[in-house]
Formats: structure tokens, C-alpha cells, sequence
């Protein structure tokens, strides 16, 4: 019988078996950064427990750092703190770090992938439990907690029991309009947040070959908001192309070898899967969360449910009540969800000769400091600041709110971030998850609206 | 790590499903407050009024179960961000043991790192369990790991291996720390069959 991508992947690291399904597996690249990694490191300073193979650990600065412009507004103390501590240990310890001002820096999820870092086949963890975007490459990617960051600078691998395999597919052509964001929140939406809990998913189909690689990303990265710790699509010559000559991609005959080996590596046409679920892409519409769990959504031209009175009353929305035409506050285009060059250009695309309304604020958030180079090279950033929005530095910001980047109490956000928790993106933040044309176009309406009637 | 024994203990009801990681402790509180003060940060943004007060609608503020060492909570418990910080400030509010139908997949994992037990139930059973935790009189659990049960009766499942470590107060690195001849073996195969990996 043939095998799924993820059990290529997962065979190729176990280094033993440990018993009741435990394995212990080689971890190829670990990605450090400040927030969960600064702790880890600590622990392991005072256990005396030097890095196995610091040269696999890329550090990077992402989720505390300031994002306004020139790097300004670094107010918090226990920021700062944090940051010594990462840049202190990490010099001990021998491992790059892409520090604020580092022209590779970026959101870890963004700079793994654009730094040639994650490679297909790869194994790769990080203190952060997006780290599933990586999986868009063909990587076995799963966030980690701190205690497991320890275990792996000190080993250089990690226990895992072997999760089950879901495959989703994609089915149909997707709508003009509509991209992978909307995908993957219509899939959550269906499934709900535990829809895969216990999986490994892989997602294919037409719509899934279709994708570009940053799309594939996006796609990847919501993994974890539809409760699988592991997302992945195959790698093609997409991925290839994406892949090569970037900083940390093998070069020449590594980078034959390398890909005869990756091109082993996508599910045989007979493989099995746990279990199977799919999605019909051809009457999808752009999708927006209404409420505080990534699987209250809808289409942007629906109403809204009578479901979750807490969440509906968080919200201040009503049951029956048109989403679209709901006045918003702010506006946040950036993550790791949604910060790419492609994410920008769509953004940029409604923002071109538009205004965003007067009583908005919306900000555009580059997800590193070479998306930030590329789309200035376009010009993207004068289209913004005309449009009237903020162009800033590369960080995780609004999405997590860890660097001061709030949104007020009872503030109205729509967000091309992840999470629409309640006060994750600051106490009393109301969050509409959505994709980057729909966040523009709501940016410009001054209320949510479907960006392919504006 | 602290072994985990039979716990005796008040259990608090909380049946709200999808409690995020970020509910259980701010981002702020993960990077400015030391471990061991995490405590009086669990759950903030429910548990305090606006005006810094605590709130009575929230369980955990009311008697008996401000001592409650044990949670039973709605599906999908711990979902959301990787942050062990939730851990360990339940950990540091006094929590020993948390059951629900399901857990966020790296909370559950975290959990098992820092000796907290996290117990996955039949939805029905979770309902019953929060039904007695809900009654001052009924609200004293025991939970036996060793034999896999919840006051006698109520059985458990969980892997020999996460068992014994709890058991045992293990910790998971000091172990494989002992596996450095296997890690090598594993690196001398796998080097010349994917050279581009070890950079």
C-alpha cells in the first residue's frame, strides 16, 4: 500500500521508538524566537546545557519588537528585558539571530520559508504554534511549548506520539476574489475548531495545485485554528521554484540531490488516510468571522446567526443582522497569516486610488524586512500611505498585541491575522477575521464590505 | 519535576468551551512576569473587573473552590497559542489536574512537561463530573493515577509512558539526555543520505 507524504516524513526522523506510540524524532530546523525562546534558553543556561547543533536553530525577533515607523516606541520595560536576554544567550550559545534592525528580520513563519530555512522533507518546530505555516513547503512543521524548546537546543530532537493523517481537498476552482484565507476559514467553518484535533492534515486537490506558494502558506498556517497542530501540501515544481538560490537552500549538486529526494516525497496516488474531508471551492464567497472562535464565519454577504449569545454580545452584534454595513474602527493587514508580498499587492490593489475612511485606522504590517524592500520597490507603500494608511516595521503586532500594537476596548478590528479570541488583540477587541482585499476594502467602506463590490 | 500521586482535592467546574490560551494568560504576563508569578494572572481577563476586583461570576472566586486543585472543563480545552505560560500559571494557581473531552493539542502536551494531569473524558462523563464539582458537598474529587481513576469509579485512559513520568515526576530531557548514542547513530545514517540538512 502506499504511503501519505506525512508518513515519508515522519519515518524519515523517528530515531526510536519509545514505547505506547512515543517516538523520539530528529528535529531538522528549530526556529527560536524571543517570547517562548529567551525562556528556554534560561532554563537550559542554568541546567549548563549548550545547544546540540546551534548552526539548525535560526533566532529571530519578531513578536515583542515595535512596529511603528523607524522602530520608535519601544516603551515596555519587559520588552526590552526580554530582548537582552534573547540577544545575550543567543551570542553564547552560537546562533544566528535576526535581530529588529537585521535586513533578514521578520515574523519567524515568514522569514523560515523567504530565508530558504525550511526546506521540503524537513522537520521543523518552533515555540509558536503557527509554526504549521511551514508545512506549505512540504515541511513536517509543529509549534512547540518552552519545556520542549529546552529539549530541543539541548538534543536536537523531540517526543512526539504519532498523530492520525486527515486529508483535506480542495475541490472546484476558486472564485475571482476569493483566496486561500477565505478557503481555509469556509473549511473551518464547516469542520469547526476541532475538526482535526488528533490529525496530521495534508490539503490537496485542484484548488490546492493552484495555489501559489504564499497562498499555500496561508492555508497552511490556519492549521492550527482547525486543531491540527501539523498542516502540509505536497511539494511541486511550484515549491522548487519558490526554493531556489534563497540564503539557506542547498546549492549546487546538494541542491540536485536535494531535489531528487523531495520529489520522493509526495503521496503515492494509493495512500490512506485516517480520515477524509472536503470542500467545494466553485460557490465559495469571501469569508468574515463574526464571532470569537475562528469557526463562527461566514460569507461576507451573509447574516449573522442566532449562535453563541456570549460571543454575539462580545461582539455588540445582533442574530439576523447583515454582517456587511457593520462599522468598523480599525483595520490590521499583517501576521503570519496573511503579511506577504502577495497579500500586500491584493491589499494594494483596492487601496489604489482609494481613501480609507475618515473615522479608520488601518495599518499595513509587512511580515519581514524583504517583503518590506519588495513591495517598496513596487511602490505598494505609496499606494498605502496615499490610500491613508500606516506603513510599518516587520513584527507580529496587532495580531498578538505583546508590543503595545492594541486594539481599544470595544474597537471594531477586521484582520487578516488568525485568532479572533476574546481580547487577543487587546481586552474588550472586537476581531473579523478575513483576507487582505476583504481588510482593505472594509478600510476604505469604513464598514465591512465585500471588496468585489466596492 | 513534583510526582503526581492520588491527588484528594475540591474540583471546580468551568464549562465554557474553546478556552484559549490567550484567555488563560495574557500576552503581556508571558513575557513580564517570572514563572512563579503567574499565579494571580490565570485567567485575568474573567476572573478581575475592570476596576481590578475580583469577579464572583467566575468560580475560582468563590468558596469552596478558591482552593479547587482540580478544573473540569468544556471541549477543546487549552486551544490556541503554544504559550507553556498557560501551564504554568494554572500550575501556580494550584491546579494538579484538568479533565476535559478534549484539550488543544500543545497544551495537552505542555501539561504532561510540567506534571500537571490533563485527562481526556467522554463528553458525557465531563458533564457529570462538572455537575458534582458544581456542588459544594460533592466538589471533592480523588484522582488516582496509578489506577486510572476519578472517586473509584470513573476510569481513565492514558499512556504508560506519560503515566510513568507523572508518576514518577520524570522529566522528559533528562531522559533523552541518556539517548545520546541513539541521536548519533540516527545523524551518522542519515548525514550522507541528506547531506543539504546538517548546515
Amino acid at each position: 500500500m502506499g504511503r501519505s507524504l506525512f508518513e515519508k516524513l515522519w519515518d524519515l526522523h523517528v530515531i526510536a521508538e519509545l514505547g505506547d506510540g512515543m517516538q523520539l524524532l530528529h528535529v531538522d530546523r528549530h526556529i527560536l524566537n524571543e517570547l517562548s525562546g529567551s525562556r528556554a534558553q534560561l532554563d537550559n543556561a542554568k541546567r549548563s546545557l549548550k545547544p546540540r547543533h546551534p548552526q539548525l536553530t535560526l533566532g529571530v525577533a519578531d513578536h515583542v519588537v515595535p512596529t511603528e515607523p523607524g522602530r520608535a516606541g519601544d516603551k515596555t520595560p519587559w520588552a526590552k528585558n526580554v530582548m537582552q536576554i534573547f540577544r545575550d544567550e543567543s551570542r553564547r550559545d552560537g546562533i544566528l539571530l535576526l535581530d529588529v534592525n537585521d535586513p533578514d528580520q521578520g515574523i519567524e513563519h515568514v522569514i523560515g520559508p523567504e530565508s530558504g530555512f525550511t526546506l521540503p522533507g524537513t522537520l521543523l518546530v518552533c515555540g509558536d504554534s503557527h509554526t504549521c505555516t511551514n508545512g506549505a513547503l512540504g515541511a513536517l512543521a509543529w509549534g512547540i511549548g518552552s519545556s520542549e524548546v529546552c529539549h530541543v537546543l539541548a538534543t536536537q530532537t523531540i517526543v512526539q506520539p504519532k498523530p492520525r493523517s486527515m486529508r483535506a481537498r480542495f475541490e472546484g476552482a476558486l472564485p475571482p476574489g476569493v483566496t486561500a484565507k477565505d478557503l481555509m476559514l469556509a473549511l473551518i467553518g464547516k469542520y469547526g475548531t476541532t475538526g482535526a484535533l488528533g490529525h496530521a492534515v495534508e490539503y490537496a486537490g485542484a484548488a490546492i495545485r493552484e495555489l501559489e506558494i504564499e497562498g499555500r502558506m496561508t492555508l497552511c498556517n490556519l492549521s492550527i485554528e482547525f486543531g491540527a497542530k501539523i498542516g502540509m501540501v505536497a511539494p511541486d515544481e511550484k515549491t522548487y521554484a519558490y526554493l531556489k538560490g534563497r540564503r539557506h537552500a542547498p546549492q549546487g549538486a546538494l541542491w540536485d540531490q536535494a531535489l531528487a529526494h523531495w520529489r520522493t516525497l509526495p503521496s503515492d496516488p494509493d495512500a490512506r488516510f485516517d480520515r477524509e474531508v472536503a470542500l467545494d471551492c466553485s460557490g465559495l464567497v469571501p469569508q468574515v468571522t463574526w464571532g470569537t472562535s475562528p469557526e463562527d464565519v461566514i460569507g461576507v454577504d451573509g447574516r449573522i446567526p442566532d449562535l453563541k449569545p456570549e460571543a454575539l454580545a462580545y461582539m455588540g452584534l445582533s442574530p439576523g443582522q447583515p454582517l456587511a454595513g457593520t462599522r468598523i474602527d480599525r483595520v490590521f493587514i499583517g501576521s503570519c497569516t496573511n503579511s506577504r508580498l502577495s497579500d500586500l499587492r491584493a491589499a494594494a490593489a483596492i487601496a489604489r486610488g482609494r481613501r480609507v475612511a475618515a473615522h479608520v485606522e488601518a495599518w499595513v504590517v509587512p511580515g519581514s524586512m524583504r517583503v518590506k524592500r519588495e513591495a517598496e520597490a513596487e511602490g505598494l507603500h505609496e499606494v498605502f500611505r496615499a490610500a491613508g494608511f500606516q506603513w510599518r516595521e516587520p513584527g507580529c503586532s496587532m495580531c498578538v498585541g505583546a508590543n503595545g500594537d492594541l486594539v481599544g476596548p470595544g474597537e471594531r478590528c477586521v484582520s487578516t491575522s488568525n485568532r479572533n479570541f476574546v481580547g487577543r488583540q487587546g481586552p474588550g477587541a472586537r476581531t473579523h477575521l478575513a483576507s487582505p482585499a476583504t481588510a482593505a476594502a472594509c478600510a476604505v467602506a469604513g464598514e465591512i464590505t465585500d471588496a468585489r463590490t466596492l | 519535576m513534583e510526582k503526581f500521586g492520588t491527588l484528594t482535592a475540591i474540583a471546580a467546574a468551568y464549562p465554557k468551551v474553546n478556552v484559549d490560551t490567550d484567555l488563560i494568560i495574557r500576552v503581556e504576563r508571558c513575557a513580564g512576569t517570572p514563572r512563579e508569578a503567574l499565579g494571580p494572572w490565570a485567567f485575568e481577563m474573567v476572573r478581575y473587573r475592570p476596576d481590578g476586583s475580583e469577579d464572583p461570576g467566575f468560580v475560582f472566586n468563590r468558596e469552596p473552590w478558591r482552593e479547587a486543585k482540580i478544573l473540569v472543563a468544556g471541549e477543546n480545552f487549552g486551544t490556541g497559542s503554544s504559550r507553556e505560560m498557560a501551564v504554568w500559571a494554572l500550575a501556580r494557581m494550584g491546579l494538579r489536574c484538568v479533565i476535559a473531552p478534549s484539550f488543544g493539542e500543545i497544551f495537552f502536551g505542555n501539561c504532561l512537561q510540567n506534571g500537571l494531569l490533563a485527562i481526556r473524558l467522554p463528553a458525557d462523563e465531563v458533564r457529570r463530573l462538572m455537575a458534582l464539582a458544581s456542588a459544594p458537598a460533592s466538589a471533592t474529587f480523588t484522582v488516582d493515577l496509578a489506577r486510572q481513576t476519578i472517586n473509584g469509579t470513573t476510569r481513565f485512559e492514558i499512556s504508560p509512558r506519560p503515566k510513568r513520568m507523572l508518576l514518577e515526576g520524570l522529566d522528559e530531557l533528562g531522559l533523552t539526555l541518556a539517548m545520546e548514542p541513539e541521536i548519533a547513530a540516527f545523524q551518522a545514517m542519515d548525514r550522507p543520505r541528506r547531506p543539504w540538512i546538517y548546515l
